[in-house]
């Protein structure tokens, strides 16, 4: 049983579809978006959700848009005070 | 209208892509010999796939090689990709991470250096679309950016050494690794055993891990034929040649048949692609006399080969050939290993039966087995059923109707990559129809 104080870990917040989060320092998008919407965040061609398939880039299941951009979540670090938002948050131009 | 003002044309000794390890190899050869020398890499940080950085702190054996890449003085420049060969020594580089560009400039180089690895080749069967269901070098890349896999069922499957490390690297994450699936026979593995017995560095390294996996059921000629799930994956269900099948409750799949090399900015500048690699001689020479290639991009054969690799090309682009010489030995060594690799872990045809009709095959564009079954090539697919015409541009439907159809990877066209229309600008020699070239804008 563990009773010293655990180290201070930084954290990041991050606002997705409107909700704040706080993301441990160093943490993917991606990663952070599996957590919170493991059923998938991007909908395809005939309505399906998606959610990541190669990590690396190249499949864009992992597609959002960041402060307003488009952006592949895999390729993107969480920044302090980053915007996100998925197919299935509030569109584009609602504030968090 | 007056064109924003151009900055001065960039102009570089040695050009670099790719940051991976026979990038960073490379260019820290080509720097350190005193030319000028700028390495690209479209991620956030330099590491490539296999040292990819774990929440942002490097990988323990790219270390040694970021400090010699900082003192070298070369400049490392990330979230650059390369989009486009306007003309033959220039490239196009927009720079930023994901869809969106905050710019695209041209870059000079008298000699350049492809590193640009590898993906995983992706097969289809029922299911393969539900969250959860990952690529096997995918699900560690998605760790490694911070994922928790602690207390999760994950079940390993496809072919390949990676499935071997993807299940370690779970496991000391604290992962249940409820199994390791590898498609190839117990028999194509003992075919190792020789290759193994020369590289006895590999034996001891193989081993090793395989201690670590103890208590992971691990089978051969087994693969996946259906995951099952309403929103997300639930269950996966395998199959072993026999007939016998079985079905494992899991959270997360990691699947991947194996690596595919990134051939297409080779092939758009021309150089000569065979059996799907690029082709290149012992100085990782390409057909173009001033375009080196190194690493997984010629051929799959794992980290010291592309190490070698990336240092000869790097050496052999500034002209210090005595030292490309010395480096054969090791070159040759670890080629007749990789190819060794490659045999062990050829796919067996059942893969080609695992899709049914309404399994989807073109991800970006939902087009399904059976929409593509009259199609005569990958041409005749994309103009009937827009398959590989997505965001993807192939690069996950490409390989896996490579292995279903034998249709060979179709010729990339530019931009590489999907950018913002206002930034393309269609080269002189492709363009069907003459435009005013319209300026970059330089706000985002």
């Amino acid at each position: 049983m563990r009773h010293h104080k655990p180290p201070h870990v930084p954290a990041t917040r991050v606002w997705l579809d409107g909700e704040a989060l706080q993301v441990p320092e160093g943490s993917g998008l991606a990663a952070i978006l599996l957590r919170h919407r493991p059923a998938g965040w991007s909908r395809s061609v005939d309505g399906g959700l998606r959610a990541p398939l190669c990590g690396m880039g190249i499949c864009f299941e992992c597609r959002v848009t960041v402060d307003g951009k488009p952006r592949l979540a895999c390729m993107t670090p969480c920044r302090d005070g980053m915007t996100v938002q998925t197919d299935l948050g509030s569109s584009v131009g609602d504030t968090p | 209208m007056s064109a924003p003002s151009q900055p001065a044309p960039e102009r570089w000794s040695v050009v670099v892509v790719g940051a991976g390890p026979a990038g960073l190899a490379a260019t820290c050869e080509a720097s350190e010999a005193g030319h000028s020398t700028l390495l690209l890499d479209a991620n956030v940080a330099p590491g490539g796939q296999i040292w990819r950085p774990h929440r942002g702190q490097p990988a323990a054996h790219a270390r040694p090689w970021l400090a010699r890449l900082q003192a070298s003085g070369a400049e490392l420049r990330c979230g650059a990709r390369v989009v486009d060969v306007p003309s033959p020594n220039e490239l196009r580089v927009q720079q930023s991470s994901g869809l969106q560009s905050n710019g695209v400039q041209s870059v000079h180089f008298e000699n350049l250096i492809l590193a640009t690895g590898a993906s995983e080749r992706f097969l289809p069967f029922p299911g393969w679309t539900l969250p959860g269901v990952f690529g096997a070098g995918g699900l560690q890349a998605l760790v490694k950016g911070g994922l928790p896999v602690e207390g999760k069922r994950v079940l390993v499957a496809g072919s390949g050494p990676l499935l071997v490390a993807v299940a370690d690297a779970l496991r000391q994450r604290g992962a249940d690794v409820v199994g390791l699936a590898e498609q190839a026979s117990t028999g194509q593995l003992l075919g190792l055993a020789h290759a193994l017995l020369r590289q006895p560095r590999k034996l001891v390294q193989l081993m090793d891990l395989r201690r670590r996996l103890l208590g992971v059921p691990w089978r051969n000629s087994t693969w996946p034929v259906r995951a099952h799930g309403i929103d997300r994956l639930e269950a996966v269900k395998l199959r072993s040649s026999g007939g016998r099948s079985h079905t494992l409750a899991v959270d997360m799949l990691a699947c991947g048949f194996g690596l595919v090399p990134e051939t297409r900015l080779a092939q758009l500048l021309g150089c000569r692609v065979s059996s799907g690699k690029v082709a290149v001689d012992e100085s990782q020479r390409t057909s173009r006399p001033n375009v080196f290639c190194a690493g997984e991009s010629t051929g799959i054969g794992g980290v010291d080969l592309a190490l070698t690799e990336g240092r000869i090309a790097g050496l052999a682009a500034v002209g210090h050939v005595d030292a490309v010489v010395r480096l054969q030995t090791a070159r040759s060594s670890h080629r007749a290993f990789a190819d060794a690799l490659d045999h062990a872990f050829r796919l067996r045809p059942e893969l080609c039966d695992l899709p049914d009709g309404a399994t989807v095959v073109c991800r970006c564009e939902d087009v399904t087995w059976a929409a593509l079954q009259h199609a005569e090539d990958a041409r005749d697919a994309k103009l009937h059923s827009r398959c590989g015409m997505g965001s993807c541009q192939g690069r996950v439907c490409g390989p896996a109707v490579e292995t279903l159809r034998g249709w060979p990877l179709p010729v990339p066209r530019p931009p590489l990559f999907p950018i913002p229309a206002r930034f393309w600008r269609p080269s002189t020699e492709t363009s069907a129809s003459p435009c005013p070239s319209r300026e970059p804008q330089t706000s985002n």
